[in-house]
């Protein structure tokens, strides 16, 4: 009995569903937790020749805890003149469009939420739901920082959308198809000039669209050096200033759960996915893959996931921040000629070949 | 048929005015930005009234006061040994630096002179405390340009000097450890040996700082051409310190001026940059730090036997008269101006702070440029805002 049958044949609908909402909070809430701890905490605390929470649990593992306890028992502070629904919809909106990115990422040959034939031309569009959601943060904050942040963030995410979408289009031009799925599994039973014990990931093939598509994530999700909406040292804290208590927390697990869910995307369209090279075990076929691969699946999605935060985390702690022309500049003027040329040369070739 | 070719001429017109309407570049109305007081880039209370059209500033306007302490007026019911107290709490990053004027100023009225063993340790704390100053803006500026991790090897480094200041004085931050005609104490057993192995860790910090700040080519980006300050300017606002050296102007008082500070037996050479924009001011700094590392070597090496006290009464009067000592601090040109009519405390005390008249060019500097670039110049001018308003 593979997981599929399970959720769909066993199980009345409200118990699968309750399944799929369970599922979906682990697979935004454990990466969120586990970056932050990770890196956030511990990785830049090395960095910078500190130790970090030491005090809230072995190595201070449990201090995330204390974070939210601490953001929960916050009062709830809003401007006097902000425009109140709006003000309190803002959070939600940007965490609401995790969720909807995380729903059509594939974590093993059964365990999915939805098998989407478009899934990249989806996550591509609800990932720009949270400008949405920063802009109106901005706006409805009635503080000037706030406004110069989020009107920033419209500008750059903007800007780094269009690079992101076609650095995907070179993969999806390799591939074929625009099922995430699907994309996984042509890496892992493709093969490299008859060389198929590594499968061909993307990220060899196409290590442009790899790069164009890493900056244009550090862009979307606003760590430095693109981060420009928060600035600290200039906007005070951007679009979130005026966010206090349980609201910053939803923007705060909103930077980190993105984070992680555009680092699994990374990895699925650049580095394999949750699969290993189909050759390994001699299977061909997605439905001659075993069944453990959907316990082993999500755990190496979540390895590549880490490994692709640790970059984005390694930036953001070591670069400064550009300023917001250069940033302008840098999008239209480098990154969106180079993955058109990208997009050529995989054209070219996929026909040649 | 002239009606309809009426109305397709009104269709007409109307098109074209709506063309116009729409063509029309829309209207649009500046934003006052208030930049401080309590902002993460004025480092303290500095505030500044932008005038915004978008991102680009129109007019700013530095407003000053919130912190004012009135050390001027303290002064003059003050003893002049307990005058140190207060100003070591003017540019409170390099606190030593602060007495060492004051004091010069008054053993100008009183004719008295340190020993030459004084002399070199005065120097060498005031090397040190420029030292624990810059090493905090070095680190600082990264954080004033969105680079968290630098500020903190600033602080695991200035900890080291600061440990040494703190050996020799018995004070990490307000040292108060000048006297009319010389110092309060020797210097501890050791010192000499742990001041070497301090400064050599310091030249370690430049070379990081440099790699990893000023190579960074976003760094660059950010700070080149940024608030340019040619040379005549940066001299018309009276700008000093490493302000003035980055425009061009080879000025030290170090080296131009001669007082009883052993800067004569040292030999050092003054930074200058010929470009006056943001990097050659943080550039100069730097260099600067590692200048005055070289300085401290060198004092270690000559620093002479004898007494730490020049011959003065317990009771310390002041003959009448005026004097002025200014001194090359960490932050530019600092001077006292004492009026003394023969009492125990000063009459009248003018301070000369270099931060009050280096942010005096804030208004001329920012026009025109974009928000990011305010914090980058700000950063680069490097106030301290007990320096602006004592």
């Amino acid at each position: 009995m593979n997981l599929a049958t399970l959720l769909s044949a066993d199980l009345p609908y409200w118990a699968q569903s309750l399944l799929r909402v369970l599922g979906g909070l682990v697979a935004v809430l454990l990466p969120a937790g586990t970056i932050v701890y990770l890196f956030l905490f511990k990785m830049m605390s090395f960095m910078q020749s500190r130790l970090g929470p030491m005090e809230a649990g072995p190595q201070g593992s449990m201090q995330l805890f204390a974070e939210v306890g601490k953001w929960l028992q916050k009062e709830d502070i809003y401007p006097a003149r902000a425009d109140k629904f709006i003000f309190k919809l803002a959070p939600l909106i940007v965490l609401a469009s995790t969720f909807l990115l995380v729903v059509v990422v594939p974590f093993g040959p059964d365990a999915l939420f939805t098998n989407f034939e478009t899934g990249v031309f989806y996550s591509l569009a609800v990932s720009s739901v949270s400008v949405l959601g920063i802009l109106i943060a901005g706006w409805s904050s009635a503080n000037k920082y706030s406004l110069l942040g989020g009107l920033r963030a419209a500008g750059q995410l903007i800007a780094y959308e269009l690079p992101m979408v076609l650095a995907v289009v070179g993969v999806v031009i390799q591939a074929g198809t625009m099922n995430l799925q699907q994309i996984v599994v042509a890496q892992n039973a493709g093969s490299m000039f008859g060389f198929s014990s590594l499968g061909n990931p993307y990220v060899i093939t196409q290590f442009v669209g790899f790069i164009v598509f890493m900056i244009a994530v550090q862009a979307e999700l606003t760590q430095t050096p693109f981060d420009m909406p928060i600035a600290e040292s200039e906007l005070v804290s951007g679009y979130m200033t005026e966010y206090s208590g349980f609201r910053f927390l939803i923007f705060f697990i909103g930077e980190f759960a993105t984070a992680g869910v555009f680092s699994m995307i990374a990895s699925i369209l650049f580095l394999g996915g949750w699969a290993v090279p189909f050759s390994w075990f001699g299977w061909t076929t997605i439905d001659s893959i075993d069944n453990w691969m959907n316990i082993v699946g999500p755990l190496i999605l979540f390895t590549k996931m880490i490994v692709v935060v640790f970059f984005i985390m390694w930036i953001r702690f070591s670069y400064p921040r550009f300023r917001e022309d250069q940033l302008q500049k840098f999008a239209w003027k480098v990154l969106i000629p180079v993955s058109l040329a990208n997009i050529m040369v995989t054209a070219i070739l996929k026909v040649a070949f | 048929m002239s009606l309809l070719g009426d109305r397709q001429q009104l269709a007409y017109i109307a098109a074209q005015a709506a063309d116009a309407r729409v063509n029309v570049e829309l209207e649009t109305e500046g934003m006052t930005l208030n930049i401080g007081p309590q902002h993460p880039a004025t480092h303290g209370t500095l505030r500044i009234i932008a005038r915004l059209d978008g991102e680009q500033v129109l007019w700013a306007d530095p407003s000053c006061g919130y912190m004012h302490r009135g050390y001027e007026k303290l002064t003059e019911v003050r003893s002049y040994p307990q005058v140190t107290a207060l100003v070591n709490r003017i540019d409170w990053l390099g606190s030593f630096a602060n007495e060492v004027p004051f004091i010069l100023a008054a053993e100008k009225l009183m004719g008295v002179e340190a020993p030459s063993r004084a002399q070199h340790i005065r120097t060498i704390l005031f090397e040190l405390s420029r030292i624990a100053n810059v090493t905090l803006f070095l680190g600082d500026l990264g954080v004033q340009l969105g680079a968290v991790t630098p500020v903190f090897f600033a602080f695991r480094d200035r900890e080291y000097v600061l440990n040494l200041i703190e050996g020799a004085t018995g004070g990490r931050f307000h040292p108060n450890f000048d006297r009319i005609g010389g110092l309060k104490d020797d210097l501890p057993a050791g010192f000499i040996d742990e001041t070497r192995n301090v400064m050599k860790k310091l030249r370690g910090f430049c070379d990081q700082i440099e790699d990893l700040l000023f190579g960074n080519e976003i760094f660059q980006s950010r700070t080149r051409g940024i608030g340019v300050i040619p040379k005549d300017v940066a001299l018309q606002y009276g700008l000093s310190g490493a302000n003035l050296r980055a425009s061009g102007v080879d000025w030290d008082l170090r080296r131009d001026q001669k007082l009883p500070l052993a800067y004569d037996k040292v030999d050092f050479k003054v930074i200058t940059h010929p470009d006056g924009d943001s990097f050659a001011r943080c550039w100069v700094r730097l260099q600067e730090v590692r200048e005055s590392t070289r300085i401290v070597d060198q004092l270690l090496d000559t620093i002479p036997a004898g007494p730490i006290m020049a011959k003065v009464p317990k009771i310390i009067k002041v003959p009448e008269g005026e004097a002025w000592v200014s001194t090359e601090n960490p932050l530019g040109e600092m001077g006292y101006y004492v009026v003394s009519q023969g009492d125990m405390g000063p009459f009248r005390v003018k301070i000369r702070s270099a931060s009050f008249n280096n942010i005096s060019i804030t208004p001329w500097l920012l026009k025109g440029v974009y928000v990011p670039d305010i914090i980058t110049i700000l950063a680069s001018l490097y106030f301290i805002l007990g320096d602006i308003d004592r």
